[in-house]
């Protein structure tokens, strides 16, 4: 299999053909390796191409120890929900050293490693997966909803595709403020059948905005393949229509990510309109700890994918190139994996939010009923009953 | 003081929005070069060029959820849906995203944003262009709905909305857009939230209405204080906040409630009017409470007149109501 040169981030991604559709998944079990070279890598990354690379391996494991952890405590009872990104740590760490700080994240499902590689703090991030009184929004929201204002990541809901026509708003209100800004809209396969993606990419194209569409293809919209969701050969080509550039990218060559969407938003912050990237990547676990893939997926489609995962992918490009030997990789490991446990625990031991925040954030001022209800609650929900 | 229409008022609070601060832009259908379809924009984008007066492709999500992008990096968006009947396609932004966002984000995302649409029948724009669905998004928790009824609060409610923090679906009675007349402050002129109008004082019993029922229950009243019915008639301006302070002391004082809308009855706003007398008026009460409102079906284009609350209608449930006890 040959792989595909990053600056050339229209055509399909490194191993073959992308797959016209989800059983197309490769024959092979065994994991490719990111085809670069020394050479290339220090022409893709420049000077200081090593320093990036242990930046994105950081930020790969990352994700890759906080998901083991996290689906493992799921199990456990511990936390009632999570939504693994195990697949996508390639077009997220890609994503996120591709931003600028004055950018927008409008995320999809999986976005959360973009925000705590741009300052979420991780203990932070626990106290929300925990859903305790720590949590900026007070246990509100389903665990891997976080809201990040210092990393200028917003809150998301878990209806599909809202947040695009959101990230068209931002970017005309960083054009009026006349800021350098990116708006980043992230979203999945499915949502490319929603309304608001439709409403986003029309208007941002109305407008010519800086906003940069990324596509999240993991090929399973819970248990509806590509093909079951759209009769175009790929998502990337959707942005034509709308009058801008749509291209496609390996979402699990963390390199090509990086490259194909740092040169899309170098173009966006220069005017030059929306672009849409498509990054082609392979899900790894279930939909989320709720999901049961046995039922809809291929026999053996999880385990021919993870010839495709990223982590993987890289780490045997390192082995070819005798970089980070493994005994420093396991030592970045253990570290990461230490920061993930004493964040859980000292998140898991917090107590529930305030009753009171029960009634707080509706409104600036609450209004009637909701100072009655606040009032009264000791009284309905106070004492023993009968 | 300068005598303005209802409209007039709209048209005055937008402008002194925009003049005031330089991060009010208003997004819609046909509302820049052509001034919107009923002309509440007139003028605007002369005045304040394109950046500040979108004309948007048509798509009613794509204007709300835009609103919403632009209020998350901090801007104040007015957002204008040609009509009510059409704001379904927005349902999900308003819903889900708008009345949630603080929630949400545990106040790090407030959604400075107002709603503006023309509401309401008697316009001869049969089903899609005149009902009244105010009680779906009443009963959505993390939204205000406002309702003026006059020239003078189409603009002081839409300045306050337009300057509060929190998202504002702003309904337009575009009945009596040009109808209703009078005197309205000039500048900065804003009425605050959640306080009720009492539009004549009245000891017999009290009647509660909004936005273009208002003129109607007010001929109503006059019609019976011949006939020696003293009738209250409160003007409720705002339903979320709800002024029931001046719901429950009205009835307190008077013994009687009549409840006009012209939406249909069942689940209806006056069901939430009356189950709050239910519930802190009832030994108050001489005479079961009365719902004057639109019949429980779609809306009729040709029978409009007979679907939506008349003079008539409202004043016989009034005196039916006195006679009751």
């Amino acid at each position: 299999m040959s792989g595909v040169p990053p600056s050339s981030p229209a055509r399909p991604p490194s191993g073959g053909a992308a797959p016209a559709n989800a059983d197309d998944v490769g024959a092979g079990t065994a994991v490719v390796p990111l085809p670069y070279s020394a050479k290339q890598l220090q022409e893709l990354l420049g000077s200081s191409w090593e320093a990036r690379l242990k930046e994105m391996y950081r930020g790969m494991l990352l994700g890759r120890v906080l998901d083991t952890r996290m689906l493992g405590l799921q199990r456990q009872g511990r936390v009632a929900f999570y939504g693994p990104a195990t697949g996508q740590e390639a077009t997220s760490v890609g994503a996120a050293l591709a931003m600028a700080e004055g950018d927008w994240v409008l995320p999809g499902l999986r976005e959360q490693l973009i925000a705590l590689m741009r300052g979420l703090d991780l203990t932070l991030y626990l106290h929300h997966l925990f859903g305790n009184d720590l949590d900026t929004a007070r246990g509100r929201q389903m665990p891997c909803h976080p809201s990040a204002r210092e990393a200028r990541y917003v809150s998301m809901s878990s209806n599909i595709g809202t947040q695009i026509i959101h990230a068209v708003g931002l970017a005309y209100a960083l054009r009026y403020k006349r800021e350098t800004g990116v708006s980043w809209a992230f979203f999945g396969d499915g949502a490319t059948s929603s309304n608001d993606f439709h409403s986003g990419m029309n208007f941002a194209g109305v407008w010519k905005l800086p906003v940069l569409f990324v596509c999240t293809n993991n090929q399973w919209a819970i248990s509806i393949p590509n093909e079951k969701q759209t009769a175009s050969p790929t998502f990337a080509e959707k942005a034509q229509a709308y009058g801008f550039e749509g291209s496609r990218v390996d979402g699990t060559d963390v390199v090509a990510v990086y490259h194909a969407l740092r040169e899309a938003r170098e173009a966006l912050a220069s005017g030059k309109g929306p672009r849409m990237i498509e990054c082609v990547l392979y899900r790894l676990t279930p939909h989320s700890s709720s999901d049961d893939p046995s039922r809809y997926q291929p026999k053996g489609w999880m385990d021919r994918a993870k010839a495709h995962d990223p982590l993987g992918r890289f780490e045997a490009m390192l082995d070819k190139l005798g970089m980070l030997p493994s005994a420093e990789r396991e030592a970045v490991r253990a570290e990461l994996d230490a920061k993930v446990r004493a964040a859980i625990q000292e998140a898991e031991v917090m107590p529930p939010p305030r009753f009171e925040s029960l009634f707080e954030d509706t409104l600036r001022t609450p209004a009637w009923p909701l100072t009655e209800e606040r009032d009264s609650f000791d009284k309905e929900q106070g004492g023993n009953f009968p | 003081m300068t005598e303005l229409t209802l409209i007039q008022g709209v048209n005055k609070a937008l402008h002194q929005a925009m003049k005031n601060d330089p991060d009010v832009l208003c997004l819609g259908e046909d509302i820049g070069v052509n001034g919107g379809v009923f002309r509440a924009t007139d003028g605007l984008q002369k005045e304040f060029g394109e950046q500040r007066v979108l004309d948007t492709p048509l798509n009613e999500s794509g204007i709300v959820g835009m609103a919403v992008g632009m209020a998350l990096y901090g801007l104040k968006p007015v957002a204008e849906i040609q009509f009510l009947d059409f704001i379904y396609p927005a349902f999900d932004q308003i819903v889900s995203e708008l009345a949630k966002l603080r929630y949400r984000s545990g106040g790090q995302f407030p959604a400075h944003v107002v709603i503006r649409t023309p509401y309401g029948g008697g316009i001869r724009g049969g089903l899609y262009h005149s009902q009244s669905t105010e009680q779906l998004f009443a009963s959505t928790p993390g939204l205000k709905v406002v309702i003026p009824s006059t020239p003078a609060d189409a603009k002081g409610l839409l300045l306050t909305a337009i300057f509060d923090e929190d998202p504002v679906l702003f309904m337009e009675p575009k009945r009596i857009y040009r109808t209703a007349t009078g005197e309205v402050p000039d500048g900065d002129h804003r009425v605050p939230f959640g306080k009720a109008r009492i539009v004549r004082e009245g000891t017999d019993v009290s009647v509660f209405a909004y936005g273009a029922m208002v003129p109607t229950a007010f001929q109503a009243c006059q019609v019976l204080e011949k006939t020696g019915i003293h009738a209250e008639l409160i003007d409720l301006r705002t339903l979320v906040p709800l002024d029931i302070d001046a719901v429950v002391r009205s009835v307190e004082k008077t013994g009687r409630a009549v409840i006009v809308h012209e939406a249909p009855k069942f689940c209806g706003f006056g069901a939430e009017l009356a189950a709050i007398l239910a519930e802190k008026a009832l030994y108050s009460l001489k005479a079961p409470i009365a719902r004057v409102t639109g019949y429980d079906t779609p809306f009729p284009y040709t029978l409009e007149n007979l679907y939506l609350p008349s003079v008539d209608r409202i004043g016989r449930a009034i005196q039916r109501t006195v006679a009751a006890g």
